[in-house]
């Protein structure tokens, strides 16, 4: 039998690609935002089907970031997609070691363990001088495999970098969630006693999730640093984990091209509501939020196709 | 051969005695029966061997070696397996999921991401043990809303992926209609038997213990008040007055509770 989310994905990735160049500037910068956001999503929702919630993925987005920021300062990298491969690794140790800890942990704990690391590096950036404190400090512009495009070439490298790195993760998930680690995900959900029963290590397979999750949410750091030219403590706050998790909701776990059209909404929604009400447009996010909640609680993807998640 | 040997096994909750100086041998396919009234240390007996619990002290060797130490997961893979008095299954999976994870966990501890779980090999031997345990007429059906004895038949299913070489069930036919009992301990122990599998099993029923064990453990206050062949444990005057029930022939209260 074909593989129908594969040829989906594969289309969507050539069409957006071919897109890129077509459009206006702030669109082709919404959409590379959007889709580097959608990748933390995307390892949110890794936890989510295991039944966790991280409300901490902002750290690994600012770990993400800063990796790509201090590379091109300090070291003088500039090549985009080492870049991003660095964000990833940094992001991947973070997550090795803190995991050790968080994988014990489940429901609210985790969630707010996720959350207060998170804010122990928001804290450490804001008071960290040579790292611009609560200003950051700008990303350096990044070259393509030997070639430094102008700025606005650079921009639609970086476009096409988010969608190739898209791209990537959605197959790699897809591959991963037919696999044993991705059925255990409902299992430990279901029933953590027979995970165990079963001889395996329920806190070691939580450990290997969130290191993805991290994986994906620091490559999401990489790219948001890379297209904004700017890396400050924001991207660690508590409220950027929170549009994570608001996105997540948003999306639902239908599918895993979800993510990123949640994410595609969500930014459009933010330029929009920022637009014509820049002092309520978080009052606009609440309340879809709440409408979502109540008349969707599957996310969007659900409206478009009521198929249940593929087999496990 | 003796496979399991229990020494003096002590575990104490606060000044309950769960088990007090338990020294249990159990020989290669042997069938034994566990009987004793609601906190006599049953389950909690299945707990220490397989891990859940620690014992205060004593040891449990399993072919000689010493598992006490060891996690459940480390004790499963050494063929010690078990059901639960609650089905412990994945209720939002159908049954042949729930097998398919199952056979996969077993396959492989270090559950690898990157191949496919659904294998021509995997659904084969889920197919097998649906066919084996009257599972294949719910195959496409969540846990959540099998009939209690089939969510049981499921349970001990998953419980036997490993290929165990001693299976503990604990109350299979608790929560199950009395005309199911017999159907569903028919099957259980036909599979078994077939495996070559020494079992222990948990029972209030003193008719189903009468038919199938071998040997009965009889449970009071975390000790084996009598330990042999059914028809003397079960008219033993200790077991009768603390176990089944004061008047021999008739039913205790726990047995009809079960």
């Amino acid at each position: 039998m074909r593989d129908r989310t594969l040829w989906g994905l594969t289309a969507a990735a050539v069409v957006l690609a071919i897109l890129g160049p077509l459009f206006p500037p702030w669109v082709a910068f919404l959409m590379t935002v959007a889709l580097g956001r959608g990748l933390v999503v995307l390892g949110l929702l890794i936890l989510w089907r295991t039944g966790l919630v991280s409300f901490g993925q902002a750290l690994y987005f600012a770990v993400g970031g800063y990796a790509v920021g201090l590379l091109g300062q300090y070291l003088g990298v500039r090549d985009a997609v080492l870049l991003v491969i660095a964000g990833v690794a940094g992001s991947v140790v973070v997550a090795a070691g803190l995991g050790l800890l968080i994988a014990r942990y489940r429901e609210i704990f985790f969630a707010m363990l996720t959350m207060a690391f998170s804010m122990i590096l928001y804290g450490v950036l804001v008071k960290t001088e040579i790292l611009g404190s609560t200003d950051g400090f700008a990303v350096v512009s990044p070259t393509f495999f030997g070639y430094a495009p102008g700025a606005g070439a650079a921009k639609l490298g970086v476009y096409w970098l988010v969608c190739a790195t898209a791209y990537v993760a959605a197959l790699g998930l897809h591959r991963y969630l037919s696999s044993p680690m991705g059925a255990l995900a409902v299992a430990i959900r279901d029933n953590e006693i027979r995970v165990e029963y079963l001889g395996v290590s329920v806190k070691n397979a939580v450990h290997v999730k969130y290191v993805i999750a991290a994986a994906l949410a620091g490559a999401g750091g990489a790219i948001n640093a890379l297209a904004v030219g700017h890396v400050d403590p924001e991207m660690a706050y508590w409220i950027t984990s929170g549009e994570f998790v608001f996105v997540a909701v948003l999306s639902g776990a239908g599918s895993i091209a979800a993510p990123f059209a949640g994410s595609i909404v969500f930014e459009l929604l933010r330029t929009y509501a920022t637009q014509y009400a820049p002092y309520l447009w978080q009052l606009v996010v609440g309340s879809i939020l709440l409408l979502l909640i109540l008349f969707v609680p599957n996310g969007l993807w659900s409206l478009l196709s009521r198929r249940r998640w593929r087999r496990a | 051969m003796t496979l399991l040997n229990i020494e003096n096994l002590h575990k104490n909750f606060g000044a309950v005695k769960a088990a007090d100086a338990l020294n249990v041998a159990v020989a290669q396919h042997e069938v034994v029966g566990i009987i004793g009234a609601n906190g006599a240390g049953k389950t909690t007996f299945v707990n220490l061997i397989t891990g859940y619990q620690k014992p205060d002290s004593g040891q449990i060797l399993y072919q000689g070696r010493n598992i006490t130490p060891l996690p459940p997961r480390a004790i499963t893979r050494l063929g010690i397996c078990r059901s639960f008095q609650v089905p412990q299954v994945f209720m939002s999976a159908t049954v042949e999921d729930n097998l398919l994870i199952a056979l996969g966990l077993a396959e492989n501890p270090r559950v690898p991401f990157w191949r496919k779980l659904r294998t021509a090999t995997l659904v084969a031997q889920a197919e097998e043990l649906m066919a084996r345990y009257r599972l294949a007429d719910y195959r496409t059906q969540p846990a959540s809303v099998l009939p209690q004895g089939v969510r049981k038949l499921l349970d001990i299913a998953m419980a036997v992926v490993h290929r165990p070489k001693i299976l503990l069930l604990d109350e299979p036919t608790s929560g199950v209609s009395l005309d199911e009992k017999f159907g569903i301990m028919d099957i259980v122990m036909g599979a078994l038997k077939e495996g070559g599998v020494t079992v222990l099993f948990v029972e209030h029923d003193m008719d189903i213990v009468g038919r199938y064990a071998q040997r009965v453990l009889a449970f009071y206050d975390g000790a084996i008040l009598a330990d042999g062949a059914p028809a003397a444990v079960l008219g033993h005057e200790k077991v009768l007055l603390h176990v089944i029930g004061r008047v021999p022939g008739e039913r205790g209260p726990k047995a009809s509770h079960a």
